[in-house]
């Protein structure tokens, strides 16, 4: 999209408020404001959210942090609470409840428990029925606000207190679910996978296409949690950029059916250097673990070249 | 002008959910309940009703999308029996505890397992501490009657909480009577038009719904949402009473039969009302004083009126037509023994269990239980708990 200002962008008015509980180093607040920064100033919109840090961050009681309307339901519904909300739009627009030139958007934020997992069937249907909404997962990889247990998300190897590593045990034994693939078979208007770099361009601009595109659309943002990976938390961005530079995060949408990647490293790092930089990865690099990391650096490489094949690439 | 119709149980009450035309409805078929949202698609393909309905994947989904759409500031309802009301349990709580007046309109049939299609109260006993107001019908005309009362009863600023509105599977669902039905604007008047003072979808008004809260707030959230289901009770009798002044016909909060004078009450709910009736006319007929209180609102419980109805009798039967698996008797037992203490109400009281899983409530079924109850009057010492019209002994 032409003519993306940082500054502009930057300078619009918060939509989460400051003053919510999330951690310092949270990837989830950054990647959510940057995806409402993309809802044009002046456009109303409706925020669902499933069960997890975000939500009870965010909205303890008597407070919120949200300045749109928002609904949290539960953990596994948040893809058919909003769908409702959608509905009702519908509804009181064609019952002339809302004024006709009111418009709303509507965008509900899960965790990768509440995407991947326990609501994938409530986030599938909701896609599947075509609402005109956005379904965002802030993919940190495991389920952090119980305390750190894996996920279909997480990726193969992670220490979580679920797979721990111990004497006779590497971490997680699977690899990560494919969700933006899955969300993809769909065939839904738009599917994005984007993290934040740089000037968060990439985030801005997918967020901009799922929200004003006509339709069900699907965000998926890896969001790095410094409880679960173990990080520093000034290293962030680094790690993001890592993710994406080693390919363990490739950047591409599928819009209306067209996969196309949206950046491609000019040099693809080895994996090791955005395993080094998390704790969840450590035992990887006791001596004797080499085949651990290759067997990690070949499944990123099967993957990735599967969606350049995808993208025509 | 009432007119009559021939209609089954879930016919009479598609033909209101018609009359009502609510802003939304998301349903997901089960057994006996599908044929609702069926009729209801089907008003819609020919342009008899305007209702955005929701093909979702679940009945989780269909609770989940009515909360959501019922915050929005849409009238939402939807419909389900067993498994599916069992699947949505989290969702109830959700729907109540946020003070949302979602309507569902429950056929009642036995949960799993064995897996069994037909008719008990299993379901909605198993929601019955969800907060939500719960109306039972004797037949087709009361689904269809109850049906139209829900929503002001639900939307009352007073009550603000869901209602459940129960008739029994296949029995009431299925069998076709004759009814009385009433003109869609008279049903559109009494309803009347919703306007949420909150909600999602209200234009430089933004509110937040579902928070997290500490234990600061918790317990006084929940003691609010009992406040509220105490206050229903008036409101409950207000509607009826409006019902009773526009349609002419209905009770409040249960139907006395013949107990003016009865030494002898039989308190059930649901279709079996109708069969427990029969034996009392055949038994008044042979100069037994016997009668039936039948039920229509479990949620709130009508403690202090149960009590009172019952005070001058000197046996009631208690019938349950579910099992609470504590060995203890089903849970309108414990509740009614509770409601006669605490009124110091000292009467015999006997608990059965009966009609589970479809099976037959007979009138000689009925007879029998009332001959127990003679017995009991006398001081003969009747077993608890027995279950009615079992093949093995009880």
């Amino acid at each position: 999209m032409a003519g993306y200002n940082l500054k502009e962008v930057m300078s619009r008015p918060e939509r989460l408020a400051s003053g919510h509980r999330m951690c310092a180093g949270c990837g989830a607040t950054i990647g959510i404001r940057a995806v409402l920064r993309a809802l044009h100033p002046g456009d109303a919109a409706v925020i669902g959210n499933a069960t997890g840090c975000l939500e009870v961050s965010t909205f303890m009681y008597p407070y919120t942090a949200w300045e749109d309307s928002y609904i949290h339901n539960a953990f596994e519904n948040a893809g058919a609470t909003l769908s409702g909300v959608e509905t009702a739009y519908r509804a009181l627009k064609k019952r002339g409840r809302l004024p006709k030139d009111k418009e709303y958007k509507f965008i509900t934020f899960g965790g990768d428990g509440g995407t991947y997992d326990i609501g994938f069937q409530s986030l599938s249907g909701a896609m599947e029925r075509g609402h005109d909404m956005v379904y965002v997962c802030y993919d940190n990889g495991a389920y952090m606000n119980t305390g750190i247990q894996r996920s279909s998300a997480t990726p193969q190897f992670a220490d979580t207190t679920t797979t721990p590593v111990g004497k006779n045990s590497n971490g997680k034994v699977q690899t990560r679910k494919d969700l933006s693939a899955i969300i993809a078979e769909h065939h839904v208007p738009y599917v994005a996978q984007t993290t934040f770099t740089k000037d968060f361009k990439d985030i801005h601009i997918k967020s901009e296409r799922a929200i004003y595109t006509q339709g069900p659309a699907f965000l998926n943002m890896l969001a790095p949690c410094p409880r679960g990976w173990r990080y520093e938390t000034s290293d962030i961005m680094k790690i993001c950029q890592l993710a994406i530079d080693t390919c363990y995060w490739p950047m591409f949408e599928v819009d209306h059916g067209n996969w196309r990647l949206t950046y491609e490293p000019k040099q693809k790092l080895p994996i090791e250097d955005f395993l080094r930089v998390q704790g969840r990865f450590k035992h990887l690099f006791a001596p004797g673990n080499e085949d651990l990391i290759a067997a990690f650096q070949e499944e990123v490489d099967r993957r990735w070249e599967d969606l350049l094949y995808r993208c025509n690439k | 002008m009432s007119r009559k119709d021939r209609m089954s149980g879930n016919e009479a009450v598609a033909f209101a959910i018609r009359q009502v035309n609510p802003d939304v409805m998301p349903a997901f078929p089960i057994t006996p309940s599908t044929e609702i949202p069926q009729m209801v698609s089907t008003y819609i393909a020919n342009g008899e009703m305007d209702t955005e309905f929701i093909p979702v994947e679940s009945e989780h989904s269909s609770m989940s999308a009515a909360i959501g759409s019922e915050a929005a500031g849409a009238r939402s309802m939807t419909a389900t029996s067993s498994c599916g009301l069992a699947f949505m349990w989290e969702e109830l709580l959700v729907a109540a505890s946020n003070r949302l007046p979602v309507v569902l309109t429950l056929v009642n049939r036995t949960l799993s397992g064995p897996i069994n299609i037909n008719c008990d109260h299993s379901d909605g006993m198993g929601a019955r501490d969800t907060g939500w107001i719960q109306i039972y019908a004797e037949n087709n005309q009361e689904a269809y009657d109850n049906y139209i009362q829900a929503f002001p009863i639900a939307e009352d600023k007073r009550v603000h909480l869901p209602v459940m509105v129960c008739q029994d599977g296949f029995i009431t669902s299925h069998a076709v009577e004759n009814i009385l039905v009433e003109e869609d604007e008279d049903v559109k008047e009494f309803v009347g038009e919703y306007h949420p003072e909150e909600f999602l979808l209200n234009p430089g008004k933004p509110v937040s719904v579902g928070p997290y809260a500490v234990s600061a707030y918790s317990m006084e959230a929940k003691y609010n949402q009992e406040l509220a289901m105490e206050a229903s009770k008036e409101v409950i009798a207000e509607v009826a009473q409006k019902f009773r002044d526009k349609f002419g016909r209905g009770f409040t909060f249960f139907e006395e039969y013949r107990t003016e004078d009865a030494d002898y009450i039989m308190l059930i709910m649901g279709s079996a009302a109708g069969t427990a009736k029969e034996a009392v006319d055949e038994l008044r007929d042979a100069g037994v004083k016997a009668g039936v209180l039948k039920l229509r609102v479990f949620r709130p419980f009508p403690e202090d009126e149960i009590a009172k109805a019952l005070r001058g009798c000197k046996a009631v039967a208690i019938m349950d037509r579910c099992e609470s698996y504590n060995g203890n008797g089903g849970p309108l037992s414990s509740e009614v023994c509770a409601a006669l203490y605490r009124n110091e109400v000292f009467i015999k009281t006997v608990s059965y269990v009966y009609g589970l899983a479809g099976r037959d409530f007979t009138v000689d079924s009925a007879k029998k239980v009332f001959s127990q109850l003679e017995e009991a009057a006398k001081g003969v010492k009747i077993k608890q708990h027995t279950y009615v019209g079992l093949r093995t002994k009880s």
